[in-house]
């Protein structure tokens, strides 16, 4: 059973609210902060922690605080990373729903770290809904005196605002989401400068993800020696995973990095194996973007140890052998699904995606997907498998955000692992198409809109 | 000024100028920013110009726009054009966006698509002919663990089935 640091208090009646939310301890961590803690403490706590991005890259939080440029006279800015939009996760979405307190807490906490006054929670436009429910926690610990000027009367004024975005992908990524909040097209920046010296409106910036930052209040409580203390190696605390595909149970589950990737597959308490008594056949652990792991590298790293739920584990053996952990956003497939199918799909996902700034990803995204087009639906040749292998080499690193490699990760991935699935479309043209998933036409006329 | 008309079909495109509780409600978004920084107000804007034009932005609205923000409409233009949530044509009085990628996918939500795309009498990326439904395939909404799924303003509807599909459109037919 894994501790529940972030989700502890998800079933409590009216939980949504401020007073329940505080009569189970909720906005300690900014009493404690704000009356007993000098922002540079709290800082320090976050990296001993040994807390990672949430979001994807699993870059070290404290790390990523230290680098914040203070310059006289410039106000600095915290922006929330909440336009969670990679394909197999929902896990900020749960908790911003569930636990709207929780986020505002950490909000309020990590700005007084980082000194900043205003801070923004720039979420998704299509979880509008969530718009409204974050607003109305905001203007509750407004009222409590929680935000505000001179917030519990130590001097510190913050303002926290919620800012929906317009739908796209693009706008995860941390330069890209500081354009769109600019008010601009989300076309992400070339780095150096980055954020932490030129964010938003060229002032220094710190960009983390909803569970990031809703991991700091319980850090602040309990010290940062404590939560290294769960976890495993460098994998430290615990982490949401989004479970989705075809499994028993699908949904948010809160883990203790370093749990068995079987028990968290198999055993009722998560995934509860596969659905309707079928074949496991390949994993997505982290987000679409993350390379695909058949069953049979899924469980055992390259050395023979149990596989793991944590950063180092699921990479393991590098793209050759294993995968990432990612955004946490767990996709199964059972032996009904089809590989190339779903690598057409992704990289659909991909060029639709594509913010159309760098050559290498803008093109090589729709040649990708034309390419992939033909296989499917039974017109490929075997040149055409070498010929997307080549693409997609092309199109990773020669960007100047990782939309490309996350583009090219799966494609790659797909054909290391199930070169002969591609064959047999070659082979088979004409059952290709009769397979076709029991639809009437081919779902690539869906147009784009 | 007032309401502008599409001069062949007669209908209204751009239903300006806002009413003042809009207006109001623009006034406070632009206070989140620095001074000189309300640009960073226009994606929230052009959501509310949206829903306030009957789920579409036309060009009067989009200029209306740049007005309020004190910005030039092709900086509107650029934006709106950008971001997938922004309708730059008519729309149906209800728009289903319903999930197309990977993890909807492995339950069935090609076929959802295709069984909406019969229930409304209506092409993904078109508006049926009573004007009442606009489809639109979407990419991943972030509910995977509850697909497949579509999008219905505001809201979601999750774990679709056939049954599920047949009584939501029966009732936005009867609303």
């Amino acid at each position: 059973m894994s501790k529940k640091l972030l989700l502890e208090h998800i079933n409590v009646p009216n939980i949504l609210g401020f007073e329940a939310y505080r009569s189970k301890g909720g906005y300690t961590s900014v009493e404690k902060a704000l009356k007993t803690m000098s922002p540079e403490a709290i800082v320090e706590e976050v990296k001993k922690s040994g807390l990672r991005g949430r979001g994807g890259a699993g870059f070290p939080t404290g790390m990523k605080w230290s680098f914040l440029a203070k310059p006289e006279g410039i106000p600095r800015y915290l922006v929330c990373n909440a336009d969670e939009s990679e394909p197999g996760t929902f896990k900020d979405r749960y908790l911003m729903e569930k636990l709207p307190h929780l986020l505002v807490e950490g909000m309020i906490v990590s700005s007084f770290a980082l000194g900043a006054n205003t801070s923004y929670i720039y979420i998704r436009g299509e979880y509008m809904w969530i718009v409204g429910i974050l607003e109305k926690a905001v203007a509750e610990a407004k009222a409590n005196g929680f935000l505000g000027k001179n917030i519990l009367g130590s001097g510190y004024d913050l303002e926290l605002y919620v800012q929906p975005g317009g739908g796209a992908y693009i706008c995860g990524e941390e330069t890209a989401l500081l354009e769109s909040l600019e008010g601009k097209r989300g076309n992400p920046r070339m780095k150096p400068p980055f954020p932490a010296v030129k964010g938003l409106w060229q002032s220094p910036t710190v960009v983390n993800n909803v569970e990031t930052i809703a991991a700091v209040p319980w850090i602040v409580n309990n010290t940062g020696d404590e939560y290294a203390k769960i976890g495993i190696g460098k994998s430290t605390g615990t982490k949401l995973i989004s479970a989705s595909g075809n499994i028993n149970r699908p949904g948010v589950y809160e883990i203790d990095l370093g749990l068995p990737v079987d028990e968290f597959l198999n055993s009722d308490e998560y995934c509860g194996g596969i659905a309707n008594g079928k074949k496991f056949k390949a994993v997505v652990p982290g987000g679409s973007s993350v390379p695909i792991l058949p069953a049979e590298l899924f469980y055992k790293t390259a050395n023979g140890e149990s596989r793991l739920m944590s950063y180092e584990s699921l990479a393991d053996g590098g793209f050759a052998t294993g995968s990432m952990l990612g955004s946490g956003g767990f996709i199964v497939y059972d032996e009904d699904q089809c590989v190339v199918r779903n690598t057409w799909n992704f990289t659909r996902f991909y060029n639709h995606e594509s913010c159309g700034q760098c050559s290498p990803c803008r093109e090589g995204t729709g040649w990708m997907l034309k390419v992939l087009h033909k296989i499917e639906h039974g017109q490929g040749n075997m040149e055409d498998i070498d010929l997307l292998w080549d693409i997609q080499r092309r199109i990773e690193g020669n960007t100047i955000c990782p939309l490309g490699d996350a583009a090219a990760w799966p494609v790659a991935a797909a054909i290391r692992h199930f070169r002969e699935e591609f064959e047999w479309h070659v082979k088979n043209p004409a059952e290709c198409m009769v397979r076709n998933y029991g639809l009437k036409k081919s779902t690539l006329e869906l147009s784009f809109n | 000024m007032g309401n502008t008309y599409d001069t062949r079909t007669k209908e209204v495109t751009a239903k300006i100028p806002f009413p003042q509780d809009l207006l109001d409600k623009i006034e406070e978004i632009t206070k989140r920013y620095p001074a000189g920084k309300q640009k960073s107000a226009l994606i929230p804007v052009l959501h509310l110009a949206q829903k306030h034009n009957d789920g579409w932005l036309s060009i009067p609205v989009m200029d209306y726009v740049a007005d309020l923000l004190q910005i030039t409409p092709i900086e509107v233009y650029e934006v709106a054009t950008f971001y997938t949530m922004f309708n730059l044509k008519p729309v149906g009085k209800y728009v289903l966006e319903v999930c197309r990628t990977g993890p909807c996918c492995t339950r069935g939500a090609e076929k959802m698509i295709e069984y909406i795309e019969q229930k409304t009498n209506c092409k993904v990326g078109g508006n049926s002919a009573d004007g009442l439904f606009t489809i639109k395939a979407v990419e991943c909404l972030g509910a995977c663990g509850y697909a497949p799924m579509l999008q219905l303003g505001d809201s979601f509807v999750e774990f679709l089935t056939e049954e599920k599909v047949d009584s939501l459109i029966n009732e936005l037919k009867n609303k």
